[in-house]
């Protein structure tokens, strides 16, 4: 095992070897090291997904997956049913722990070493398929808790809401639309509304990567165009990823689509590209 | 006849062997026998049981037995020798020379015949003489058995004889053990370690402590054998025995864990399918195996005469019986609380207290006795240290029994694949025309009827009292969380190995603090695998 | 000046709470006085079985809240709360034991009479300190307070929740019962811990200690009230209840969901410990039997049947269940565990809400018999709304 590190510590993307780099690591958790809040993209790439397996009972969920986000891009994921979308994103937040392989956020961020809450303060946000907000506080308190603060026990229990705080919440009630609502309970939300609500949650985490699985499921017309519209204005200060079913909304938003079969990338390029590639033809339509 | 008595007559210092001889010829079995009943002292009693010895009756067997236990008695009006055993609240008296069971329930009438512990050990000593040459293969074995614990010249000529004609194998080996517990002292040396070699077979532990004598020394620090060749062997002869004693009682460990462990699966097997393929907390399982209990114990009163049936009615009966309680919990109660397992354990809890307080109102709060039918007691000996009690057999290859019937169930017949349906999408299975109402009612009472025929296998091992269920309850619970929810298979080996396991801690441990331990282990084995031995995997597991 | 404003602030929107406060108020100022200074045969009169029975009541009170504070709050059923409650009252219990001193069966001045019995020769290591009052109540809090932070630090991490987490803390009581009933650990065993004689130096059986400890439990169990209040409209309240509802979603947006349930378990844990350490003066026994799964559980009902996620609900729940208790076990004990069984289903099944949430209930369903009487639409699901 010791070896097995050693042998990763000369492999590491970011170091050629460990005696010449200067010891800069504040936290060491063995001799992989994280770096809380110190987001390093100096390559200009915001997420390295290399060779991610992952198996459920024989299944493989995610096959030797490989892909690359470049900081402030919007890509598109999209795959039939069973693709590994979803399983993907569990992997990239720490839900799942993948069989084999590697995910780094960063230069420097072993997100698979990282749990949930520590991704999350690393600054990856996630919208869930379902929208998942908490059904008994208002939306104001909905955003109040994913503010970005200090998230530890103690500090919670004493914490109050500043005057900066209460405009940055109001800021974000503006941008989802929310604002005439902000008293009401999130369960009386619309299917819609709530979606909307998750998205103003990641929002409030400030963070470097949005995950969004599904954002425009059960929504109207008008209601996917400001969506659109919102992911395309969040792009370039964030990095975006979409995962959806709904082609016409992947195409008036996608710079880059990447297809995802089976568990790896069928094929990646712009949606004309990949809608014109004969693999992916064939997964969409049968043989 | 005299070869066999001579040494107890010996030791009881009555040599007179003719004298002996003559009033057996004087005097009719049937008088020899009288003559215990008469008011005699001690010394006369003792020569009564040597006359009576050495009659060649069957019957002399039976009353030195009951002699040497101390149950026999005669009857104070007509001075009949009887055998009185204590059965239940009342006696079972027996006169022992025509062999019938007489109308008598009370002690008053009767008197106990003049005996004292010297002379029931005497009457012990004539016994084991008898039964070698008893032509009863179970009474000759025993008699064998008893012989070699103290084998004295007498006892060694008859045991050579009888090793030329001894028909059964496994007797012939104790006669030979038998043989060597003499020889092993002989002057001859090849003799000697021949004999221990016969012995280093033997799992007897009077044998063990034989052998073992040769390597002790004395306070002067000699050893009390001097020939070296034979200490060695005696030791060598030891370590051999304790060897296969070490197996054997790992053995019987491992059966006995194994057992407690199919009790632990009949108890956890109808929650397994409640919890595990419903989702339903079911608090009041332990209370539905008290009603299967109480099930067999109605039966028994119904059917006094014939026990060993009504155990075969009472499991039927008690599957009917509690499964009817569940289908009746599950439309009152349940059903009105699917997809809300708290609640179904609040609302369940609830249920299992009235159905508690409704068997103290029938029955009364104290335990009942639930008798064990004949077939059921006693034990499958393979040696001295290994040995099987039948009950436990029994319950053994039953729970396996229902464990197969119940997979043959849920993955062979219509209503098991209805079962999984509901279980996997109950949307998606009503919409394909399954009735999930009716599929859950049944599913429940399912479980509930194993908790029935759980309750009646308990009742041979326990006694039947209102908190039954509550002292199991737990231990289910533990089972099938140990194995992993929705998984049979995880059950049955979550139920063994738990069997196992606190069976190999309580000799050291004692069996409550095993039992904490074995709580301890479980909460420690969530912690790391918080869905058990045999994880669901995959999307259906995530909600 | 702030802190009264802040103590305003936190009460605010909390008519139940208001009630409770001033109840036990007003039971302070008046039993333990009507008690002490009126006639035995006046009118007035509170007799000192009353007095300690309410007393008793009050230690459930605070404990039934101290429940609702995890379970109602925080989504955790705890089954096994009825072991911090019984450690805390052992902790209480062994220091009424010292002060026995030399009073006991045996005379024995530093062993308690079983230990006597058992023929020990001297005090075990974790009975030293006990004759200090100062350390027992220190106990009090610690050990129910480190016993559910190891169950819940080693629960919490490894994600065992619902059902699971359930069953496993009834476990955890359930293995503590039979340790407690083993002579070897200690304890007194099976008897348990009773005869107390003195308290500080007060006797237990004098109506101005009975008095003083009714005052205690009923300040304990305010203080317990406003403690929780103030936990529950905190942020970290809000975080708690967002746990309840949506535990993935609080992970991810960078709560450490299990360091905030082991904080909320172990401030329960510990309130708990207080209610048992109250308790045991004032019943004067301690005994394994508290350690009973059973006890446990209904406390859960307690908690069900006043209305969880109130507080002030689960003091009511309390108190009008083991009035019931009281009642039916002196009139017609052959019924009351019927009643306390039809009880767990009747909250169930059509009180999810318990009495506080009755009123409300009642109001929601004849709204809605109104609105099928006028022949409006009933559904009003936001699904539909959002597809139209």
């Amino acid at each position: 095992m010791k070896e097995l590190d050693r042998l990763r510590e000369v492999m590491r993307r970011d170091r050629v070897f460990d005696f010449v780099a200067e010891k800069r690591m504040p936290f060491a958790t063995g001799r992989h090291t994280i770096v809380p809040g110190e987001l390093d993209i100096s390559h200009g790439t915001i997420l390295y997904v290399e060779d991610i397996t992952v198996s459920f009972d024989g299944f493989k969920a995610l096959n030797d997956l490989t892909l690359y986000i470049n900081d402030g891009e919007l890509r598109c994921i999209i795959g039939p049913n069973g693709a590994g979308k979803t399983t993907m994103m569990d992997v990239i937040t720490g839900k799942t722990r993948p069989d084999s392989g590697v995910a780094y956020f960063g230069q420097t961020m072993d997100l698979t070493r990282m749990s949930e809450y520590e991704i999350a303060h690393a600054g990856i946000g996630r919208k869930f398929q379902k929208p998942t907000i908490f059904p008994f506080h208002t939306i104001f308190q909905n955003l109040e808790l994913a503010m970005a603060a200090d998230k530890r026990v103690w500090p919670t229990l004493i914490a109050s809401i500043t005057g900066e705080q209460r405009e940055r919440i109001n800021d974000v009630l503006e941008i989802i639309g929310l604002k005439d609502l902000r008293s009401k309970e999130a369960a009386q939300l619309s299917h819609g509304q709530k979606q909307w609500l998750e998205i103003g949650m990641l929002l409030m985490q400030n963070p470097r990567l949005l995950l969004v699985d599904e954002p425009v499921a059960g929504m109207t017309h008008q209601e996917m165009d400001k969506t659109a519209e919102l992911l395309k204005r969040l792009a370039g200060d964030h990095s975006v990823v979409v995962v959806e079913h709904d082609m016409d909304f992947v195409r008036s938003i996608a710079e880059t689509v990447t297809v995802l079969h089976e568990g790896s990338v069928l094929a990646e390029g712009s949606m004309d590209e990949v809608q014109n590639d004969p693999r992916v033809i064939e997964v969409y339509l049968g043989e | 006849m005299a070869a066999f008595t001579a040494p107890a007559v010996e030791q009881s210092q009555l040599s007179d062997n003719t004298q002996f001889s003559d009033d057996t010829d004087t005097l009719s079995f049937e008088q020899a026998v009288a003559l215990l009943a008469e008011k005699v002292n001690f010394k006369q009693q003792e020569e009564n049981l040597i006359r009576l010895s050495g009659y060649e009756d069957e019957r002399v067997y039976n009353i030195l037995y009951s002699f040497s236990k101390n149950t026999l008695f005669y009857v104070k009006e007509t001075k009949e020798l009887v055998s009185a055993v204590n059965v239940g609240d009342s006696y079972k008296v027996t006169s022992v020379l025509a062999g019938e069971v007489l109308d008598i329930t009370s002690k008053s009438s009767l008197k106990k015949v003049k005996s004292k512990n010297s002379l029931r050990r005497l009457a012990g000593e004539y016994l084991a003489v008898l039964g070698l040459k008893s032509k009863n293969v179970s009474i000759r074995k025993k008699a064998v058995y008893d012989v070699i614990k103290n084998v004295d010249e007498d006892a060694y000529l008859t045991l050579s004889k009888l090793v030329k004609t001894e028909p059964e194998a496994d007797i012939l080996e104790l006669i030979q053990v038998g043989v060597a517990m003499w020889e092993v002292d002989s002057d001859i040396q090849q003799t000697r370690l021949e004999a221990i070699e016969t012995l280093s077979e033997s799992l007897i532990p009077d044998v063990r402590v034989k052998l073992a004598a040769f390597n002790k020394k004395t306070e002067s620090g000699e050893y009390v054998e001097t020939d070296k060749r034979i200490r060695t062997a005696a030791a060598r002869a030891v370590g051999k025995i304790d060897e296969r004693i070490g197996f054997f009682s790992f053995l019987d460990n491992v059966v006995f864990g194994l057992s407690l462990g199919s009790v632990l699966l009949l108890i956890a097997i109808g929650l397994a399918i409640t919890f595990g393929v419903m989702g339903v907390i079911n608090m009041a399982h332990g209370e539905l195996m008290m009603i299967g209990a109480y099930t067999a114990f109605v039966v028994q009163q119904v059917l006094p005469s014939h026990i060993g049936l009504s155990v075969f009615v009472a499991i039927p009966l008690a599957f009917l019986v509690s499964a009817m309680f569940g289908i009746a919990i599950e439309r009152f109660v349940i059903r009105y609380m699917y997809g809300r397992p708290l609640e179904t354990l609040l609302a369940t809890f609830g249920i299992s207290l009235i159905l508690q307080q409704m068997v103290r109102v029938i029955f009364g709060p104290t335990n009942q006795a639930v008798e064990t039918p004949p077939f059921m007691s006693g034990s499958l000996e393979f040696n001295p240290i290994f040995a099987i009690t039948y009950n436990r057999l029994y319950i053994f290859i039953f729970s396996i029994a229902v464990l197969l019937a119940l997979i043959y169930i849920l993955k062979r017949t219509r209503l098991g694949l209805q079962v999984r349906a509901v279980s996997q999408n109950r949307q998606i299975a009503k919409a394909m025309g399954v009735r999930s109402e009716w599929v859950d009612a049944l599913t429940f009472g399912l479980g509930a009827g194993i908790a029935g025929i759980a309750g009646v296998a308990l009742s041979q091992l326990t006694n039947v009292g209102p908190n039954l269920g509550q002292a199991y309850i737990i231990d289910s619970f533990m089972v099938v969380v140990f194995g992993g929810v929705g998984n049979l298979w995880g059950t049955f080996v979550a139920a063994m190995s738990l069997g196992v396991i606190s069976k190999f801690m309580e000799p050291w441990a004692g069996a409550v603090l095993a039992k904490i331990l074995v709580l301890v282990f479980i909460i420690l084995f969530i912690q790391k695998r918080p869905r058990g031995l045999f994880p669901q995997k995959g999307r259906a597991a995530e909600n | 000046m702030a802190y009264r404003s802040f103590t305003l602030e936190m009460m605010k929107n909390d008519k139940g709470g208001k009630v409770l406060l001033l109840v036990l108020l007003a039971l302070i100022i008046f039993v333990p006085s009507l008690n002490l200074f009126t006639s035995t045969d006046s009118v007035f009169h509170v007799s000192t079985y009353t007095l300690t029975l309410l007393g008793k009541y009050l230690c459930y009170a605070l404990l039934a809240v101290a429940l609702d504070l995890v379970w109602g709050y925080c989504g955790i059923l705890s089954l096994g709360h009825g072991a911090f409650f019984a450690l805390g009252g052992y902790g209480m219990g062994m220091y009424l034991m010292r002060q026995i001193g030399d009073r006991g069966v045996y005379g024995n001045p530093e062993l308690p009479d079983f230990m006597v019995f058992l023929n020990w020769q001297e005090l075990p290591w974790f009975w030293q300190g006990f004759d200090m009052f100062w350390f027992a109540m220190l106990m009090v809090i610690v050990v129910p307070g480190l016993l559910a932070f190891v169950f819940g630090w080693l629960a919490f991490r490894s994600r065992v929740t619902g059902v699971y987490l359930s069953i496993m803390t009834q476990a955890l009581t359930y293995a503590l019962l039979l340790a407690f009933f083993r002579n070897e650990m200690g304890f007194g065993g099976n008897n348990g811990l009773t005869d107390f004689k003195d308290i500080l130096g007060y006797d237990l059986q004098a109506g101005s200690t009975r008095a003083v400890l009714f005052i205690a439990s009923a300040l304990a169990l305010a203080l317990g009230y406003l403690l929780c209040r103030y936990i529950v409209t905190s942020k970290l309240g809000r975080v708690v209840v967002a746990i309840r509802d949506a535990e993935d979603r609080a992970r991810f947006i960078g709560y450490k969901v299990e360091s905030f349930k082991l904080w909320v378990f172990v401030v329960s844990a510990i309130l708990a410990g207080i209610a048992g350490a109250l308790y045991v003066p004032q019943v004067g026994i301690i005994n394994p039997g508290e350690f009973s799964p059973l006890n446990s559980i209904e406390l859960v009902v307690w908690v069900a049947v006043g209305g969880r996620a109130t507080l002030y609900g689960a003091a009511l729940g309390a108190v009008a269940v083991n009035y019931g208790k009281t009642y039916f076990t002196a009139v017609l004990p052959e019924l009351w565990l019927f009643a306390l069984g039809a009880l767990f289903i009747i909250v169930t099944v059509f009180m999810p809400k318990g009495i506080i949430g009755l009123r409300e209930q009642l109001r929601k369903k004849r709204s809605e018999m109104k609105k099928a009487d006028s022949g409006e639409d009933t559904s009003d699901s936001p699904q539909s709304e959002g597809s139209q």
